[in-house]
């Protein structure tokens, strides 16, 4: 069997103490078992005979960083993901975000986008659209980009469409994009209203009021004492009142912040700040 | 926090399974000695929506607790952990567990490799890897690296399989401990476990 190359705890320190130094990078509070794989991972494909060389040149070609911090992310992500969460979202939510001059929304983590298109499609069929703005940031400038083009593989849409359907809608999802080739372009109405720019989570800070608050499947890489502190930093974005939205298999259940927030639904990870 | 006061478990069996192992699951998790101090932790490639269901199946036939892996928890001994559909589950070195939502892994999430693999750098010695019935090769690189790290691999003798593909990789690409009959595991575990 073929023999891959498993990071050592003490090299992982050292790589991720240099990273920080060297880049201002802080990867230091991410689940440590995750990060191992995909550092392993990074070392195969990027064909590095050891550690001692693959940190060498991480550390000697600023080039590579991109590359490193797109890799070590995990950019997984689809449209509307966990339909039935998306519902709650319609049927719950949004009649508050009506009653709201204007609606503010951060997607914290939004990777490339999926996310924030899909929300932009349920601010249009409630007609909140035009005086909604999304801000989409990520720490991973790549991902950024193909969020602005807010072009996807056509491949997808199938599974898309489906999701769309399930979570509630009822128009037709096809008039969203245009199908040209292998790929779906979004209208620009969507984007339109989309803010978009890195931020890092673990260093940036709080840079909005906000009255929705998503950061779902980011929390799941990082330790308790990060999560602890990102999620102190969505309390401070959000308006009282205000709804923070989670991954499917995130909570909020051991953390300081949640004894001021309720569940807006049985299910669905949705909290709303009571306090 | 009432966390922090748990005894984590020392010792941990991980089971792996695919298509037709989930019989064997059933059949073998009553007989397991909850006495012996040790915790469980399934994976098995299986469609989203039968979580709650193979919880609850699980659950009415033995005295473990059975419940589905939550993020950053204990590993308690006592407790059967099954790993939720489309994410990875990983051990971390605390023995709390993990999820991830990376790119499949052997066209699967969660893959079985990912936790063999993370639960044998974190358990060693003290691991347990049972790979069952299934249709792909997930897994065998798992057993590997725990066999590396000094754990114990039993593979389901592929001729009680209803789907031999993915015991019989494992066996031709790693050198397996134990090749057991299906009917015969639960004894087995238990011998080894008490003994060792
Ligand atoms: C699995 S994706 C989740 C995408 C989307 N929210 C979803 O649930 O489908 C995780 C995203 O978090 C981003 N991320 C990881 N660490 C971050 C940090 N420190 N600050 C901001 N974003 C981060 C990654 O770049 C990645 O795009």
């Amino acid at each position: 069997m073929e023999k891959n190359l498993h990071i050592q705890d003490d090299e992982l320190q050292l790589l991720l103490n240099d990273v920080m130094q060297k880049y201002g990078y802080d990867f230091l509070g991410y689940s440590e078992a995750s990060m191992k794989r995909r550092i392993d991972r990074l070392v195969s494909i990027d064909r590095f005979p050891s550690f001692a060389e693959f940190r060498h040149h991480l550390l000697s070609n600023e080039a590579y960083l991109q590359r490193f911090v797109e890799e070590i992310t995990v950019n997984v992500t689809e449209m509307f993901r966990d339909p039935s969460f998306y519902r709650v979202l319609r049927k719950q939510v949004l009649p508050v975000l009506a009653t709201h001059p204007f609606v503010r929304i951060w997607h914290a983590g939004c990777s490339t986008g999926e996310e924030v298109y899909s929300m932009a499609i349920l601010l249009e069929e409630a007609n909140l659209l035009h005086k909604s703005l999304l801000y989409a940031t990520d720490i991973n400038p790549g991902v950024l980009q193909k969020l602005q083009s807010g072009i996807f593989p056509i491949a997808q849409m199938r599974q898309y469409s489906e999701n769309y359907i399930e979570s509630g809608g009822t128009g037709d999802f096809s008039k969203y994009y245009t199908a040209k080739y292998n790929l779906a372009k979004f209208n620009e109405s969507l984007n339109s209203k989309m803010i978009v720019s890195t931020h890092n989570l673990v260093s940036d800070r709080s840079f909005n009021e906000f009255q929705l608050i998503f950061c779902r499947n980011v929390l799941i890489y990082f330790d308790k004492p990060l999560q602890d502190k990102v999620l102190g930093l969505f309390d401070e974005s959000l308006e009282t009142l205000g709804f923070l939205a989670l991954g499917a298999k995130e909570h909020l259940t051991f953390s300081p912040i949640g004894k001021n927030y309720q569940p807006v639904n049985g299910r669905e990870k949705i909290w709303r700040k009571m306090y | 926090m009432a966390e922090n006061v748990l005894i984590t478990a020392k010792r941990v069996v991980a089971i792996g399974g695919s298509a037709g192992s989930l019989d064997v699951i059933i059949r073998l998790l009553p007989g397991l000695d909850k006495q012996l101090g040790y915790a469980v932790i399934i994976v098995i490639h299986r469609r989203s929506q039968q979580d709650s269901l193979l919880g609850n199946i699980l659950g009415t036939k033995t005295d473990w607790v059975v419940k589905e892996a939550e993020e950053k928890e204990p590993v308690i001994p006592g407790y059967v952990y099954l790993v939720p559909s489309d994410y990875h589950l990983l051990v971390e070195k605390d023995h709390t567990l993990s999820l991830d939502d990376s790119e499949k892994v052997n066209y699967s999430r969660p893959s079985i490799d990912v936790t063999f693999e993370s639960a044998a750098e974190t358990y060693r010695e003290n691991l347990t890897a049972v790979l069952l019935s299934g249709a792909n090769a997930d897994g065998a690189a798992g057993m590997q690296r725990t066999k590396e790290l000094g754990g114990i691999c039993i593979v389901q003798n592929p001729l009680s399989a209803e789907v031999s593909y993915m015991p019989e990789q494992a066996i031709r690409q790693v050198a397996v401990d134990h090749i057991v009959d299906a009917e015969q595991l639960g004894k087995f575990i238990n011998d080894l476990l008490k003994n060792g």
